[in-house]
């Protein structure tokens, strides 16, 4: 079985290989061991990279392979922020409250203490209750399930309504959109109890490991970032090769012929569909305590945009593609628009990348799009064409 | 008040003394009434000044009022002063002249008590009512309306008998009414006045109504007799328990019950070497330990005892707990009543056509903002993400229109056909550059288009910066159309309104009866019968993106003349637009207008349940929108047979 799978997906050691070697190259150059050629903030970037690129594979995944062109994924990935910030913003306040109230005459009660706690954490709203979302909020395990299970379950639920009406093509992108656009205007309100446009805040201290300092946090959490990265791939090869991907692939291809052929195509896309959400909220859940911060913003439909085209600069079909188009893409992103890339003076006009750097996106993804469909795992394909001869498109 | 007296001050200083008699002469015949009034005096003073030609009068009863005008006793001259430290400034009363003296020795000033001071305000009002300009006296009634009270009543009535304007005595008349219902001291009269009120639907009236109507709450053993019962109060119906209790506690018919946070304070208080009432301290984190160690406080006497539940009950159960009208006649508040009820009628049927008034212009806006996007998306199958950016080129060509030509009307009218250019150019241009590569592969053009999007987007961050431009009407559509003081519409939505209906009829007339029209319909539904037949495809389809794309630009002028002119305001109508489009169903002009009326009424209807959350209602809009799609997945409007496509 694994010898197949493997033949099967030659892609997949190359790339276990390549992501092993990276980790342990940054992990030697990182503050934590000493070295400190890779500063924490940047390790942070490239821990985030590591999220960006598995959910990007998630994409491509229901894109390139299902052929269903989703512009909510990202916001299945904030959900996951969401979910395991709402754990790090409790756990975090308890620990400071249960200090400041350490002065008072009477030892707390439990009421006082959770009343202390909402008032610090909904106070910027106006608000000191607990809204009823937040009820699991004291738990780890419950949280870290509501990571898997609320954007599974919110997948399920939308990609039910809309695969049942049989919307498809550009009508369910669209529909992905409209449910995007009401989650981020949802988490906009104050008073629905997830602090507005705030948002979750202070995600980067982890609580009970107050004393360790954020070189070996940010390291953990890279690590991590690439445990959950390479089972990812790993799943995902395992689900988009044999015959179960190829029914997905003949989906995307000919729906009507392959529901003709007697297979629940419905069944199918909702499976790929409610899988990749579930692993975009992983990956939320890995990203935002590196980022800090999670506000509404952040799953506003743009940011599902901007990750189709991550995955189509890749190249789309190709689970390497996605990684490759995300890491590339978000990582060009931070550099221009971080100011560190150097202004082109053209004499009677000065090119402010900051300014510029959009543009220059938007171009090449058009371009993209126009002349090179395959993006760039296309290059790879053309170069490996010979020795993977008769291999899956 | 002050501020308009002040005015008519400054206007008195300006103006020259054009008659022979001066105030300062009048003022001398009464030199002692001047300068010392009393009540039996000052009526004298007064009705000398209002025979009088002269001008001032209103600004030296002011001044009067306001223990401003003083004499001097060396010639018993009258001047209106200001005191400026030890000094005065002295303002003659004719001719307005100033001037300092460095104390106020020789000089006494005038101080009339608060009798005195009301009469002179009585008969300030009936000067200014009673004004020969008539701007004055509509400042008067003005300020009238702003601040009633009871002693304006007179001078107004009295003011109506010689009203010349038509306008000006309707006013008055209706002020009269208003004072009468809220302060006259003849029941008859209050009630017919009351009467007369109701139907009327200004925010006036409406205050004057709900001022009779004001009620107390009260709680009492028993209701004591002539009280003007509003409603008796039912304990878990109009008010709660908790509530009830806490008004027994506030007029001392019951004993305080003993909060949480009384606990604390007074076992905090009790805390001795780390113990309190015989409990360590450190046990004392929850509610219950806490609660039994007040228990052992109050069994030895340290603390207020708890009030027990049958106490309380019984407490509530031996009083009466009501609200009574400020208002002591029970006739009056009846009619008030019937007054509040029919206005409230009134006001809700307004308040309904205002309503949808509102929904008919959010649904002209979706519908000229979606309707190219109908055309693009719905008969060629192509999906332009870059079409809310062709509405903000569209505002910014408005904007910069503006910016050359100075005259806003001139503006606009070059502005429209102009912003039809620029964006049918760029429209046209999308179509050869990228569109045409990718008509077989639908999701891509929505790719590529957003790419497009992006691109714009910025060049106008980069152009024009980030602050949003303003896009100025024309005087004329400033301003709104006023049916009453709840149905009102601007202009400007009205205009929009309009617009939306003649590109309704504009494309239903290109679609339906123009050579270019049949080529469409014919490309949309067989292009290669329709190129067979000698039509060229590749023209009809630019043609009909750019206009898709002009038609988002004249969108654009109109959407910046009320909103806001930013580089993102495009993104802001795309999933609308698309959702419009979806709704009503692709590939029908009429089905788009479906779509923007059903998105419009419905977002306006979420609206009125929760006003002030508009992003509640958007939220709830795009699940109607996400749940209306089941339904119809073909939207309102299907199209049928071949048309129709897969």
């Amino acid at each position: 079985m694994k010898n197949t799978f493997i033949a099967r997906n030659p892609s997949v050691l190359w790339f276990l290989l390549a992501l092993a070697v990276f980790t342990v190259v940054v992990t030697i150059l990182s503050e934590a061991t000493g070295f400190g050629l890779i500063s924490t903030s940047f390790l942070k970037t490239l821990g985030k990279t590591l999220c960006l690129c598995l959910v990007a594979i998630a994409m491509d995944v229901v894109w390139g392979y299902c052929g269903i062109l989703s512009l909510g994924h990202f916001a299945f990935f904030g959900i996951g922020g969401y979910a395991i910030g709402m754990w790090l913003m409790y756990a975090r306040t308890e620990g400071l409250v249960q200090v400041s109230l350490q002065s008072s005459a009477l030892p707390p009660t439990p009421q006082e203490i959770t009343d202390a706690i909402g008032s610090q954490i909904f106070g910027v709203v106006g608000s000191s209750d607990f809204p009823v979302i937040w009820a699991f909020s004291h738990s780890l395990t419950l949280q870290l399930l509501a990571v898997i299970l609320v954007p599974g379950l919110l997948a399920l639920i939308f990609g039910w309504l809309a695969f049942r009406s049989r919307v498809t093509g550009v009508y369910l992108s669209i529909l992905t959109q409209a449910m995007t656009l009401a989650l981020s205007l949802y988490f906009f309100q104050n008073d629905t109890g997830l602090r507005g446009n705030n948002g979750l805040s202070g995600l980067q201290n982890i609580p009970g490991l107050e004393d360790r300092s954020q070189a070996v946090v940010s390291l953990w959490f890279f690590w991590g970032s690439a445990i959950a990265l390479a089972l990812g791939y790993v799943l995902f090869a395992y689900v988009v090769s044999g015959k179960f991907g190829s029914v997905v692939r003949a989906i995307r291809d000919n729906e009507a012929r392959v529901r003709f052929l007697g297979y629940h195509v419905e069944q199918y896309k909702l499976f790929i569909f409610t899988l990749t959400a579930m692993v975009a909220g992983i990956a939320g859940a890995l990203y935002y305590p590196q980022a800090g911060i999670i506000n509404p913003a952040e799953i506003a439909p743009i940011a599902s945009i901007y990750l189709a085209v991550w995955v189509a600069i890749g190249g789309r079909g190709r689970l390497y593609g996605a990684v490759i188009g995300a890491a590339l893409v978000s990582l060009l992103s931070s550099w221009f628009t971080g100011g560190s890339a150097p202004d082109i003076n053209l004499g009677f006009y000065v090119i402010k990348w900051t300014d510029w750097w959009l543009v220059l996106l938007g171009l090449s993804f058009v371009l993209v799009t126009l002349y090179f469909p395959k993006g760039i795992g296309g290059i790879f394909d053309a170069l490996g064409r010979k020795r993977v001869e008769g291999d899956a498109s | 008040m002050l501020r308009l007296l002040f005015a008519c001050f400054v206007l008195c200083l300006a103006a020259p003394v054009a008659h022979a008699q001066s105030l300062q002469a009048i003022l001398q015949g009464h030199a002692d009434a001047v300068e010392s009034p009393s009540r039996k005096t000052v009526d004298a003073v007064i009705a000398s000044l209002a025979d009088a030609p002269v001008d001032g009068i209103p600004t030296f009863l002011e001044d009067w009022r306001d223990k401003s005008i003083w004499m001097r006793t060396s010639d018993g001259v009258f001047f209106s002063v200001v005191e400026d430290g030890d000094g005065l400034i002295l303002t003659d009363l004719d001719s307005g002249e100033e001037t300092t003296v460095a104390d106020d020795d020789g000089f006494s000033q005038a101080k009339p008590n608060a009798g005195v001071r009301r009469v002179i305000s009585g008969a300030l009002v009936q000067f200014l009512l009673s004004d020969p300009d008539i701007s004055r006296r509509i400042a008067a009634l003005d300020s009238i309306g702003r601040d009633p009270s009871a002693d304006q009543l007179d001078p107004l009535r009295a003011s109506i008998a010689g009203e010349p304007d038509a306008d000006v005595l309707a006013r008055k008349q209706q002020l009269e009414r208003q004072l009468t219902a809220q302060f006259g001291t003849d029941t008859d009269a209050r009630i017919a006045a009351i009467n007369h009120l109701s139907g009327d639907l200004s925010v006036e009236v409406r205050g004057v109504i709900s001022q009779i109507l004001t009620t107390r709450q009260f709680v009492a053993a028993s209701i004591p007799d002539g009280t003007n019962v509003a409603q008796i109060l039912v304990i878990d119906e109009d008010l709660t328990a908790d509530e009830a209790y806490q008004l027994l506690v506030s007029e001392d018919l019951a004993p305080a019950t003993v909060s949480t946070a009384d606990i604390v304070s007074t076992l905090t208080a009790q805390i001795a070497d780390g113990q309190v009432a015989g409990v360590a301290v450190a046990t004392l984190d929850t509610d219950a330990a806490r609660y039994a160690a007040y228990e052992t406080l109050v069994a030895n006497g340290d603390a207020a005892p708890f009030v027990s539940p049958e106490e309380r009950a019984a407490a509530l159960d031996a009083h009466t707990f009501y609200t009574a009208y400020v208002e002591p006649n029970s006739a009056i508040t009846d009619a008030a009543e019937d007054a509040q009820a029919a206005i409230s009628l009134q006001l809700g049927v307004g308040q309904t056509f205002d309503l949808t008034l509102d929904a008919l212009s959010l649904a002209s806006i979706y519908f000229l903002a979606a309707i190219g996007l109908a055309i693009t998306f719905g008969v060629m199958g192509v999906i332009n993400m870059a079409h809310g950016e062709f509405i903000m080129m569209g505002a910014y060509t408005g904007y910069v229109v503006q910016q050359i030509v100075p005259d806003y009307t001139v503006s606009i009218l070059i502005a429209l056909p102009l912003a039809f250019m620029v964006t049918f150019a760029a429209g046209v241009a999308m179509e050869r550059l990228v569109i045409r590569h990718l008509y077989h592969r639908p999701l891509e053009t929505l790719l590529a288009t957003f790419g497009i999007a992006i691109v714009l987007q910025q060049l106008a961050k980069n152009i024009f910066g980030t602050q949003a431009r303003p896009l100025t009407s024309p005087d004329w559509l400033a301003g709104a159309w006023v049916l009453n003081d709840v149905v009102q519409i601007s202009y400007i939505r009205i205009a929009i309104f309009v617009l939306a209906l003649l590109f309704l009829g504009l494309i239903l007339f290109i679609l339906k009866r123009t050579r270019l029209g049949l080529e469409v319909r014919a490309v949309t539904q067989n292009p290669g019968m329709a190129a067979s037949m000698g039509i060229n495809p590749d023209r009809i389809n630019m043609l009909t993106f750019g206009l898709g794309s002009g038609i988002a630009g004249i969108a654009g002028v109109a959407i910046g003349l009320y909103a806001k002119v930013t580089s993102e305001m495009g993104a802001d109508y795309i999933v609308q637009s698309f959702m419009t489009v979806v709704v009503g169903g692709v590939g029908n002009v009429w089905g788009t207008l479906a779509g923007a009326s059903l998105i419009g009424f419905t977002q306006k209807g979420i609206e009125w349940f929760n006003p002030s959350n508009t992003l509640a209602a958007q939220t709830y809009m795009i699940l109607f929108v996400i749940l209306f799609i089941q339904f119809r997945p073909k939207g309102i409007v299907a199209l049928k047979g071949r048309a129709a496509g897969d």
